[in-house]
């Protein structure tokens, strides 16, 4: 039991470990042998002083931004989720509405945040509307594909047995699109990172909002270098951690059923 | 031989004719001729074999027994009706799959209770536990009611594939080269316990296959389409007397009669 567990630390942890000394060794040598000014550079031991320093401030930003990219990400999923299913509905809807739903994929979300502000105001629940958009794509098209390509095998076997529209909705359809949405969910989790982080550039300068996007903006002005890598690590690691929880949760859904 | 199983189509089915289908053709909107002229009448209770060089339009005619898919010519009834119809008014139609085509997210004794599930019948019958149990112990899946499809092995997924079209107690079964994809010794175990659910039952099989042998161990009589467009060309009984054991595919009759119409497959399809 301890051996296999041993086993599975070597084989799946160790590689990924080993990598990240690497690259830390590596960061902190170039530092210190081409003499790059800390302002530029600061050496990893610097960073970790700031963040150590700072380290009340992180973890609050990082629990400001978390919840506002979960929050943008929750919203994503229900309005993703119905709008596929509008779109399933309906070729004519499908085709007549696609083309905007790609708008929200390709318009610069920099360029947008501001608006968002000026309607919404200052604070949170812009943050969280930044994140929703930059979140949304990825549930629609998962979810409509999901809605809408059920193997042909199936489609028969609820025409043999006179299925109503609304059976193939409910025991075809809609099981058929929650592996779907799970995957689209995985992809928008990183994205509404990125979106609550820029959704603060502009909406987090208040007091009582500081998150991991002011945090970038205060260190950047300030330029407290040290501060700024403490900030985008925490910000990877958010990042991450969101990744994680949405895998995680994802995984529950369907494993249990997905195809070995 | 040949002059004795080329029998009329009419003269076997004065009975109970429950599938009949008269200068049936399908060209698609392609202008692909898929069947020409196809005629055909099974009696209530047959076991009728369908086999053809691929791509002759087998599973396609299965198709539009089915209602799935509407003729451009001719006609073709289920029990008097239109297919869609037979098929609406009550269970009287199931269809087996060349794929399982069972539905992951449901365990297997909620996959089998599937078909009862659909439909807009009022009053549909409810199947009890104890029927549903019944219905996996026949195709041996008794152990494996709280399993997930995934977890079966293709001949087991194949088993509760049938069982799923038999819980409706159908008046016909059509069976679309469903243990195609199966190794040889699953499919003749599958092919035994085929037969056995046919002679507890009678319900009426009709059954496509690009096996020749698996053709005639099955059927009453072996039905041989040409290439496309597809229609019935020979049409030969299959002697030999139910229940069919595995010994019989050592016999040198057996050997014979799948010889020649193996034969006259090859033949057409040069």
């Amino acid at each position: 039991m301890i051996q296999r567990a041993l086993r599975f630390l070597a084989d799946r942890l160790l590689p990924p470990v080993v990598v990240f000394v690497v690259f830390v060794l590596v960061w902190h040598e170039l530092v210190v042998w081409l003499e790059v000014p800390p302002l530029l550079v600061p050496t990893p031991a610097r960073v970790w002083g700031a963040a150590l320093e700072h380290r009340e401030a992180l973890l609050r930003a990082m629990r400001l931004t978390g919840a506002a990219a979960l929050c943008g990400l929750a919203l994503a999923i229900v309005v993703g989720s119905l709008t596929a299913f509008v779109f399933s509905q309906s070729v004519v809807i499908q085709r007549g509405f696609y083309p905007y739903a790609i708008f929200l994929q390709t318009v610069p979300v920099v360029a947008i945040a501001p608006l968002i502000i000026l309607w919404f105001g200052q604070g949170f629940q812009s943050v969280v509307i930044v994140a929703f958009i930059l979140s949304l794509f990825p549930i629609i098209t998962n979810g409509t594909t999901g809605l809408t390509a059920i193997d042909r095998g199936h489609r028969e076997l609820f025409a043999i047995h006179n299925a109503t529209r609304w059976q193939v909705l409910v025991k075809l359809r809609i099981p058929n699109a929650v592996p779907y949405l799970v995957t689209g969910a995985r992809i928008s989790s990183g994205l509404s990172v990125i979106g609550a982080i820029v959704g603060e550039f502009f909406a987090g300068f208040s007091d009582r909002n500081r998150g991991l996007g002011y945090l970038i903006q205060l260190s950047h002005g300030q330029l407290r270098t040290a501060y700024l890598f403490a900030a985008i690590l925490a910000s990877t690691l958010l990042g991450l951690a969101i990744f994680a929880l949405v895998t995680w949760i994802g995984n529950a859904i369907v494993a249990r059923w997905r195809e070995a | 031989m040949t002059a004795k199983g080329t029998r009329s189509v009419t003269e076997s089915t004065a009975s109970a004719e429950l599938v009949r289908a008269e200068g049936l053709g399908l060209t698609f909107p392609s202008g692909v001729r898929a069947l020409a002229e196809v005629e055909l009448a099974v009696a209530a209770g047959e076991f009728v074999a369908i086999v053809g060089p691929s791509g002759c339009g087998k599973s396609t005619f299965l198709r539009v027994l089915a209602g799935l898919i509407e003729p451009t010519a001719g006609r073709v009834t289920v029990d008097g009706m239109a297919p869609d119809q037979a098929r609406r008014r009550s269970h009287e139609l199931a269809f087996v799959f060349q794929h399982p085509t069972l539905l992951p997210w449901r365990r297997v004794i909620d996959n089998l209770r599937l078909p009862l599930e659909l439909g807009r019948r009022k009053g549909q019958r409810r199947a009890t536990a104890e029927e549903l149990r019944a219905a996996l112990r026949r195709v041996g899946l008794s152990d494996f009611a709280r399993a997930w499809p995934h977890q079966l092995s293709g001949g087991m997924q194949m088993r509760l594939s049938l069982a799923r079209a038999l819980i409706t107690d159908p008046r016909l079964l059509l069976m679309d080269e469903p243990f195609g994809a199966l190794d040889d010794l699953t499919r003749q175990q599958l092919n035994e316990e085929l037969l056995r659910l046919w002679q507890d039952r009678r319900w009426t099989g009709l059954f496509v296959t690009h096996n020749v042998a698996e053709a005639v161990y099955l059927s009453q009589r072996v039905l041989v389409m040409s290439p496309r467009p597809g229609r019935f060309i020979l049409d030969v009984p299959v002697p030999f007397d139910y229940p069919r054991g595995a010994e019989l595919r050592g016999e040198a009759e057996f050997a014979r009669l799948t010889r020649q119409i193996s034969e006259r497959l090859m033949e057409r399809a040069a």
